[in-house]
């Protein structure tokens, strides 16, 4: 829904007219832009048979038999909209699967919903909305916990299945519902499935692009229209293509990846279009490494990201859910509007410097930056395999950290494998252990914590200037409290080195 | 008109395709197999519209209830303003929906600039701004998809934003709410403009706009609204979809758009 479309009007080719007289259709003003496919076979076909944008190197199509290649994206939107071809631009209401909220958007979007549907509307399906609380949830703060309230009576009223609550704040533990951090309770709740529609009103809603779905985040008119109907109109983006093939040094992670790529694209390189993500780099990333690659797509401007479904997801999501789901994969013949290709074994360790996720830098050329502090946590950067690289960093350096260093696992099975999974190579030692021998803080209670500041009173908020190494997704001017905060965005791995050195630091320094 | 309705109401479609060889068209679909057209309101299945923006400009005929005139100060913005600069992230436990919230979240929209903008869009104490027009540079609104940012600018006061380029999730937040005008500009206005320049914005016949600064003298075309125009002019995704046929009217006497 842009105001300026995606695809210039050019890609609509219009052919001579001379073809058009071929085929007879000569009654076809010139102004007209329907661009026909001539037919190879002897006979002629007057009929229009199909109308669609042009591929560039796609030869003429005869009676519709010859399939236009779809991209993945394309082929989720055009099955979600129950149609057999969709082409970027195309305007399409499109049926939902999935629909997630929190408790910062959740009240807004129910309290449309109402507003527009009546006061004793119901939702369209009960078993498609998960309501997950988790941005601002420890905190004294009325007016947040007044939301997570009121989003219990909306759920209580409407039946909602999945609504992860908590009501003892005082201690996580004590909530068996309560999951936390959205983005990575639905993954680890089964909701993501390949081939699906997922949205939610949370703008790293992208993430769950890692299961093969089509996955975006929505504002809260958009969610309370999808409360009442179930669908939702969507333009059909354009896919950029990224490539990423090589060996994974051992010193790398999704997130300087991504940092990279947007790095290299901007901020706003992706606006509107998908970015889908193969190669054999991807086909070696685990689940939690791909949703963090996903999860800054939105970061680089992009609508979705994409990365198509293998053994490494069916097991993931078959563990998870019993729910029927058929992935679909991009056609050799789509078309792509952008390439680009990258040798994974030659990257470094990166960071994204204050103000901008695209404001990329080697991570040891900020070396002689100090730092006040290390957040990690987060959508991004607080999953159970982040916390293993930190932990097996710290242990790999035998050193303390000399700054005061933040850990916020996302969710409580997070948290759980933080205390209960042993750390390869360190003994049989957990997470836990390695950070209080490193002299970390204490893992807090799973939530979004202090990645987008939040209440005054939030667990390792910037309240003041300082100067933050962070696994967390955006590094705009105020973004985790201080206007002045300085934040740079990092991997697990860079940020654990950081803590170590006091400095920005790259994370060969301890693990090679 | 042409384009407009049909892109609301569907089952237009089957009496413009008869008449469509001798006037310039929009795009239309045909699947292969149809010789009819089968259109049901509410999956449309056989029907996707793609508007040219030739064609948006040839046959918008001023259903413009929406497309007011705007005359007011300016206030000037440079590139990637983000969702939290627009309304620091704290504020968040504001409800959009619900008035009173919504007002507060007029009196802190644009709190989270830092100190390199010197003047403040809402004077501390006052519940709206005196500026009615926001001027942007690129990807403006990027970052978060809460509609706390479109919000509470037009809570504050602000009819439109009048940026280089938009990121997708504000952009389509503007158009849900209609809270405030997304426009597009085709040159750097942020870059000619200063805050506290009084301007007008002018919606044209063809569907373009004209912001006229007269402090600086100088005119600006601006771009058509394309796809989102329909759903603007209808005054949001719920009004849009009401005319569609998709959803019933609204049973509640609040009215669909929230301006």
């Amino acid at each position: 829904m842009a105001a300026s479309s995606v695809i210039s009007s050019s890609s609509f080719l219009c052919k001579s007219s001379s073809s058009k007289k071929d085929l007879g259709i000569s009654s076809f003003p010139k102004s007209s832009q329907i661009s026909i496919h001539r037919c190879q076979k002897k006979s002629i076909s007057r009929k229009i048979v199909s109308v669609m944008a042009p591929q560039k190197d796609r030869s003429p199509g005869t009676t519709g038999s010859v399939k236009t290649g779809m991209t993945m994206t394309e082929k989720i939107l055009a099955r979600a909209s129950e149609k057999s071809l969709v082409v970027p631009g195309d305007n399409i209401w499109v049926n939902v699967d999935v629909l997630m909220t929190h408790d910062v958007c959740g009240p807004g979007a129910f309290g449309i919903f109402k507003r527009e549907f009546g006061d004793k509307a119901k939702v369209w399906d009960p078993e498609k909305i998960v309501v997950i609380p988790d941005h601002y949830i420890f905190t004294a703060d009325k007016r947040a916990n007044r939301n997570v309230d009121i989003m219990r009576e909306h759920c209580r009223e409407q039946n909602i299945k999945y609504f992860y609550d908590i009501t003892d704040l005082g201690n996580f533990k004590a909530n068996p519902d309560y999951k936390g951090v959205c983005h990575v309770a639905l993954a680890q709740e089964g909701h993501c499935r390949p081939g699906e529609v997922l949205l939610g009103t949370d703008s790293h809603t992208c993430t769950a692009g890692a299961f093969g779905q089509f996955a975006t985040g929505i504002g809260n008119t958009d969610a309370g229209f999808v409360l009442g109907t179930g669908k939702i109109l969507l333009k059909v983006p354009p896919t950029m293509r990224f490539i990423l093939d090589g060996e994974m040094p051992s010193y790398l992670q999704a997130k300087d990846l991504i940092l990279q790529i947007i790095g290299e694209i901007s901020v706003a390189g992706a606006t509107y279009k998908t970015m889908e993500f193969s190669g054999t780099t991807i086909e070696s990333l685990s689940m939690e490494e791909r949703m963090t690659l996903c999860n800054m797509v939105v970061e680089a401007g992009g609508k979705n990201g994409v990365i198509p479904p293998d053994a490494t997801t069916l097991n993931y999501v078959e563990n998870r859910t019993s729910v029927p789901f058929e992935p679909v994969y991009s056609d050799g013949n789509a078309s792509f509007v952008a390439d680009y290709r990258f040798d994974v074994s030659k990257l470094e360790p990166v960071v994204a410097k204050p103000h901008s996720p695209d404001n990329r830098a080697l991570a040891r050329e900020c070396k002689d930056v100090k730092i006040d502090r290390v957040y990690i946590g987060s959508c991004t950067g607080g999953k159970t395999e982040d916390f293993m690289a930190a932990a097996k960093l710290f242990h790999a350096a035998g050193k303390k950290v000399k700054v005061p260093t933040f850990l916020v696992p996302a969710t409580q099975k997070v948290w759980m494998d933080v205390y209960a999974l042993p750390v390869p190579g360190s003994g049989g030692k957990t997470c836990a252990q390695i950070f209080e021998e490193a002299g970390c803080d204490t893992p807090a209670s799973p939530s979004c914590g202090a990645c987008l500041g939040g209440p005054a009173d939030t667990y390792a908020r910037l309240n003041e200037p300082q100067v933050c190494v962070s696994t967390t997704n955006r590094n705009f001017p105020g973004r985790m409290g201080h206007k002045e905060g300085q934040i740079y965005l990092a991997s697990p791995y860079t940020a654990a080195a950081s803590a170590l050195t006091g400095h920005v630091a790259d994370p060969r320094e301890f693990l090679q | 008109m042409a384009i407009s309705q049909q892109f609301l109401n569907p089952t237009l479609f089957k009496s413009l395709a008869s008449s469509n060889k001798n006037s310039p068209t929009p795009f239309f679909r045909l699947k292969s197999t149809s010789t009819t057209f089968n259109f049901k309101p509410l999956t449309s299945s056989s029907s996707a519209t793609i508007i040219t923006r030739a064609a948006v400009s040839s046959s918008d005929s001023g259903e413009s209830k929406s497309r007011e005139t705007f005359h007011g100060l300016c206030f000037v913005l440079k590139d990637n303003i983000d969702t939290d600069q627009i309304i620091p992230a704290e504020y968040g436990t504001l409800i959009p929906s619900i008035p009173e919230d919504r007002e507060k979240l007029g009196s802190f929209a644009l709190n989270g600039l830092p100190k390199f903008y010197n003047e403040r869009f809402v004077e501390p104490g006052e519940m709206k701004s005196k500026y009615s027009v926001i001027i942007g540079g690129d990807n403006f609104g990027c970052g978060s998809s809460r509609e706390h940012a479109p919000v509470c600018l037009g809570a504050a006061g602000a009819k439109a934003v009048v940026a280089e380029s938009y990121a997708r999730i504000f952009f389509r937040n503007c158009v849900a709410t209609g809270e405030i005008f997304p426009l597009e500009s085709e040159v750097r206005i942020c870059d000619e403009c200063k805050t506290g320049d009084v301007v007008t914005i002018e919606h044209k016949e063809d569907g373009s706009s004209l912001l006229i600064n007269h402090t600086t003298r100088k005119e600006y075309k601006l771009k058509p609204l394309g796809d989102a125009g329909p759903v603007i002019d209808a005054g949001g995704i719920f009004a849009y979809a009401r005319k569609a046929g998709m959803i019933p009217s609204a049973s509640s006497a609040s009215s669909a758009s929230s301006a």
